[in-house]
């Protein structure tokens, strides 16, 4: 959309994106093991094809769409954004995709919607993290539907014109810009429109650490660690700290949290 | 067939005898340097994020030099294997994998004395993690003959006892900082409390009067 592509622009002025090989080889995805790198080592084992999404809930056309379905005529985007991990290290993704609103209105909202909720894919074989019971899988997702409608947001499905790797989340993944990487979940399976908050994983594993918003605020500390700077990707053994801004360097965002107290709403 | 322990430990002992304590601090510190090295030039883990990964390189190698440490004692007594004359160097070595922990953690990584003050006050995993560094100082400080003699071997041994609290704060730091539920610095704190327990458990035995 216009606003996107504003917005996108803007944000994107003097951004210089990370490398394939650095986006790719330090990852947090649980399901593949807890180390940054074991996802780039074990991740080849997920299987991505064929890929179904399941559309359910408060939808006119709920149903099992093939991926390639659900996505036939939408415009692929390149989003230039900057990704900031809950763990206090940012970097900048050459992200490909399609906004989220494009493929909510092709399943069309029905309007007592109020949030979306994702699901990531689970194969127990084939995920190492999962037989250890890291968390409580599948991992689970959900933003409100001002957010998910907001034309930042973007179903990624690759990355410098690329596919996804698995590690980076293949075949499809959410790209939430201002907020935490783990509310831009992966490999989704699963979309379901609710008129109630839906649970999210990091929430049920610790509630006191990370809360359904979970926007970038330099403001707010993570109880464990301060998040008013991060460490940007790529800078060798002395890379500087740098400043985080709020909403990950995203204000036009801010009109969706209107009266909300955001050092309660975490 | 039956072996007795005295069999296996003792040709072991008898090669072990060779080397001289001072094996392991040359061997940790070509190995803090390797990995620094390795850190610099961004080579294997190092590639993308030295930093953090070089934080983590150090404090687990001084987690694993500490609870090497812990099992030398139980070793002598269950396998008869004799690593006493390494225990210093072991523990000494700890104590600088520790040093070279923080100062990863200061200087590369919070970057601010301020910040690193405020880490330490504001976030328990930091405060525990130093409460830790702070108990090994006077025992790296001490682990030389001349303290021992000076000390009394009495209250020099009751000082070393800090190893002990040392070893258990820098597991449960360990696992304080994993997100999510991982089983490797369990089990790490799993190691240490059982051999500081068993410790506690023998030593009241001991005390223990005969009763009939």
């Amino acid at each position: 959309g216009a606003i996107g592509l504003a917005g996108g622009a803007a944000a994107q002025g003097n951004l210089e994106p990370n490398t394939l090989e650095e986006i790719t080889s330090y990852n947090n995805y649980y399901e593949f093991g807890t180390g940054k790198n074991d996802p780039a080592q074990n991740a080849h084992r997920l299987v991505t094809s064929p890929w179904s999404i399941k559309v359910d809930g408060m939808v006119d056309n709920p149903g099992d769409y093939a991926l390639d379905d659900l996505l036939a005529g939408l415009s692929v985007e390149d989003r230039l954004y900057r990704f900031r991990c809950v763990e206090a290290w940012s970097m900048v993704v050459p992200w490909n995709g399609i906004e989220l609103a494009d493929i909510l209105d092709r399943v069309g909202v029905q309007s007592r919607a109020k949030y979306v909720a994702f699901e990531t894919v689970v194969q127990p074989e084939n995920m190492i993290g999962v037989q250890r019971r890291v968390l409580d899988f599948p991992y689970v997702e959900g933003l409100r539907l001002d957010e998910a409608m907001h034309p930042l947001t973007i179903m990624a499905t690759g990355i410098y014109d690329e596919p996804l790797y698995n590690q980076s989340g293949a075949p499809i993944r959410l790209v939430v810009p201002w907020k935490y990487g783990f509310k831009s979940i992966k490999s989704i399976v699963r979309i379901t429109l609710t008129d109630r908050e839906p649970p999210t994983s990091w929430n049920k594993a610790n509630a006191r650490e990370y809360g359904f918003y979970s926007n970038v605020n330099p403001n707010v500390d993570h109880p464990r660690w301060s998040q008013a700077t991060e460490r940007r990707i790529g800078g060798g053994l002395f890379a500087p700290r740098q400043d985080t801004l709020m909403f990950n360097g995203y204000p036009e965002v801010a009109p969706l949290y209107a009266g909300q107290d955001l050092s309660v709403d975490i | 067939m039956w072996i007795s322990k005295v069999t296996i430990a003792q040709p072991i002992n008898g090669v072990l005898r060779r080397f001289p304590a001072g094996t392991i601090y040359i061997v940790s510190a070509l190995y803090a340097c390797w990995e620094f090295w390795r850190a610099l030039n961004q080579l294997g883990p190092y590639l993308v994020e030295p930093i953090n990964v070089l934080e983590r390189a150090y404090g687990e190698i001084a987690l694993i030099l500490m609870v090497a440490g812990l099992t030398v004692t139980p070793l002598r007594k269950w396998t008869g294997l004799n690593l006493l004359k390494f225990r210093r160097a072991i523990g000494v070595s700890a104590f600088f994998f520790v040093l070279a922990h923080f100062l990863v953690f200061a200087i590369l990584d919070v970057q601010s004395l301020g910040r690193v003050w405020e880490e330490i006050v504001k976030r328990p995993y930091v405060t525990v993690g130093m409460a830790s560094f702070v108990m090994l100082i006077p025992l790296a400080m001490t682990s030389n003959n001349l303290s021992l003699r000076k000390m009394g071997a009495a209250s020099w041994r009751k000082l070393h006892k800090l190893t002990y609290p040392a070893a258990v704060l820098g597991a449960l730091h360990y696992l304080w900082l994993a997100k999510g539920f991982q089983i490797e610095p369990l089990i790490y704190l799993i190691v240490v409390l059982a051999l500081v327990g068993a410790r506690y458990v023998s030593l009241e035995r001991k005390q223990q009067p005969i009763s009939g």
